[in-house]
């Protein structure tokens, strides 16, 4: 699995460095070029897009180059409540998938051991959703939890929710959307360190008088802080920039936009290219911001 | 005594609530595949019925869309895994300047959201007045699959022994005879995943098409503008189908190689 390898940092056991510029070379070059070329290219030209200011004609969608640092501003001054909340949004999501997965991948990666089979099969059902349409399983969550749902008619019968409460296009319906869809992201590479997880260590800890709550605090996440890092990032980064949850036609309102939609909206219905891509810029520079800081901080900075 | 019985408890059942929750809206997605619905919408549920499955490309559109999908993921699939293999590779083999440079590079497309990745490839499309189609959508969906197959590969390439390379050099095979004969069919099993891998993620992939497709209906693009309508019951179908087929694959595998295990337990 790619998250196995995202996960694990330590250096190749049987590398054996050779010296051979030329197969080097032809090896590299193409990947490398197609990665510049696409990945590099449009990063730079989403930066030259949005310093563009809009044409002294005044037609709509139409923009000059220019060294215009106005569409930074503009952005966030009109759209803070959406940045605040992609981030408030990616910080709940992140933090639900962690409390959801954690126990899920110590019980797949250490109690069922034992049992190899049922190890492998238990697992494939966390991957489960991999082999489903991501947005037809938003969709279903939107069918479920509709207002006239038979889930929220149980759900005031027994009081947990008052008649004129409901749940789509709420904060907690995109959170809800948002754990859900990036679980996987965060189970795989938390079970990738859970399997590997000495347990003689923990016994040994025990043996030590530490009771459970300080064996899993001083060792077992400790040891698993590898599995905690990838799984966090794997589900931070992409939620931060989703949009799919938050929209309308999904679980989502107007009330509850992220800066994918409006990153959407300004590209692909207004035509305010320059706007769309300050903001992009916006979102990757905080992003690569907090990956710095996060990963200086818990100490793993070979992550690939 | 009893207390630690009732934590031995807590967490098999928790674990099993999240698998709940996991696969509800899986379970959710089949069940309304035989939803006995009107016309495009298939909210509430009508009754059971099989024909949906016996005619899925009976609402217009669907099959096209799923068959663009299937050929978008495989050519894409293609070009990433071969790109991707040779890096990672170059990566774990050999030793030159830039090296963590490379790395850092190819981590960058995997911490890049898809929104800014797409809006990007699309202001580069849109600067070079490249018309958007198949060719856009198969450039974006090698982009952000490269990574991950440099990734599964990589991994792959670390447990490969060298000397078993060596053994084949000193036989007097030339380098594409060790290639092909050796090094190839070990790492076969981490391409294949990596290839697995790039082609779920390439057909399932939205929000990056979404920006770049143009004129081009794939089968999510398709989901996307039905969500504000209704999805018809056709796209369950064959959601459902590429589903069951994958699962049964994957757990079929798994039970066929744990009884290989045994056998040869059993031998030894």
């Amino acid at each position: 699995m790619a998250f196995a390898a995202f996960s694990s940092n330590k250096p190749a056991p049987n590398a054996a460095p050779m010296k051979s510029g030329k197969i080097v070379l032809a090896l590299l070059l193409p990947g490398l070029l197609y990665l510049a070329m696409f990945f590099m290219v449009p990063l730079a030209s989403l930066l030259v897009t949005s310093l563009e200011s809009p044409d002294p004609s005044g037609a709509i969608g139409q923009y000059v180059y220019a060294v215009d640092f106005s569409s930074y501003g503009n952005v966030i001054s009109r759209y803070f409540p959406q940045i605040l909340r992609s981030f408030g949004y990616a910080f709940a999501a992140t933090f639900f998938a962690l409390v959801i997965s954690y126990p899920l991948a110590y019980f797949i990666g250490v109690r069922l051991r034992t049992r190899p089979l049922i190890q492998k099969l238990t697992l494939t059902l966390v991957i489960a959703p991999f082999f489903i349409s991501f947005l037809l399983r938003t969709i279903a969550w939107k069918q479920i939890l509709s207002d006239n749902s038979p889930t929220l008619t149980f759900l005031r019968s027994i009081h947990l929710l008052g008649d004129n409460q409901f749940f789509l296009g709420t904060p907690f319906a995109v959170i809800w959307g948002l754990t859900y869809n990036f679980i996987p992201f965060m189970t795989l590479p938390l079970y990738t360190s859970l399997e590997r997880l000495d347990l003689r260590y923990l016994e040994a800890a025990g043996d030590l008088y530490a009771n459970p709550a300080q064996v899993f605090r001083k060792i077992t996440l400790p040891l698993t802080m590898p599995g905690v890092i990838s799984g966090t990032l794997l589900t931070f980064i992409p939620i931060t920039g989703d949009y799919v949850n938050a929209s309308r036609d999904f679980l989502g309102s107007s009330q509850t936009s992220m800066i994918g939609n409006m990153v959407q909206a300004d590209f692909l219905q207004n035509s305010d290219y320059p706007s769309a891509s300050a903001l992009s810029a916006i979102l990757m520079g905080v992003i690569l911001l907090l990956v710095t800081v996060y990963v200086r901080r818990t100490g793993t900075e070979d992550l690939l | 005594m009893k207390k630690l019985r009732l934590g031995r408890r807590i967490l098999p059942l928790y674990s099993l609530l999240a698998l709940v929750y996991l696969l509800i809206p899986i379970a959710y997605t089949i069940a309304f595949s035989f939803n006995n619905s009107k016309g495009r919408t298939n909210t509430t549920w009508q009754g059971f019925t099989f024909s949906k499955w016996g005619d899925v490309c009976n609402q217009a559109g669907i099959c096209e869309a799923f068959g663009n999908s299937l050929f978008i993921g495989a050519v894409s699939t293609l070009v990433a895994t071969v790109l991707g293999t040779a890096i990672a590779i170059a990566l774990v083999r050999y030793r030159f300047k830039f090296r963590s440079l490379v790395s850092l590079s190819l981590f960058l497309p995997m911490a890049t959201p898809e929104v800014v990745m797409g809006a990007g490839l699309a202001a580069l499309f849109f600067n070079l007045g490249a018309e958007q189609g198949f060719a856009t959508i198969i450039i974006s969906h090698v982009m952000f699959c490269l990574s991950f197959v440099v990734v599964t590969v990589k991994a792959r390439v670390q447990t490969l022994d060298p000397v078993l390379e060596e053994a084949g050099r000193d036989l007097y095979a030339n380098p594409a005879q060790v290639f092909w004969r050796i090094t190839f069919p070990l790492l076969l099993p981490g391409i294949v995943s990596a290839a697995l891998l790039s082609f779920a993620l390439s057909f399932d992939d939205f929000i990056i098409t979404y920006f770049n497709a143009g004129p081009v209906t794939t089968f999510p693009l398709l989901i996307y503008v039905a969500a504000s309508k209704g999805v018809p019951a056709e796209t369950n179908v064959i959601a459902s189908g590429v589903f069951l087929l994958a699962i049964f694959t994957v757990i079929g595998t798994q039970i066929a190689s744990n009884a290989r295990a045994r056998r040869h337990a059993k031998f030894n």
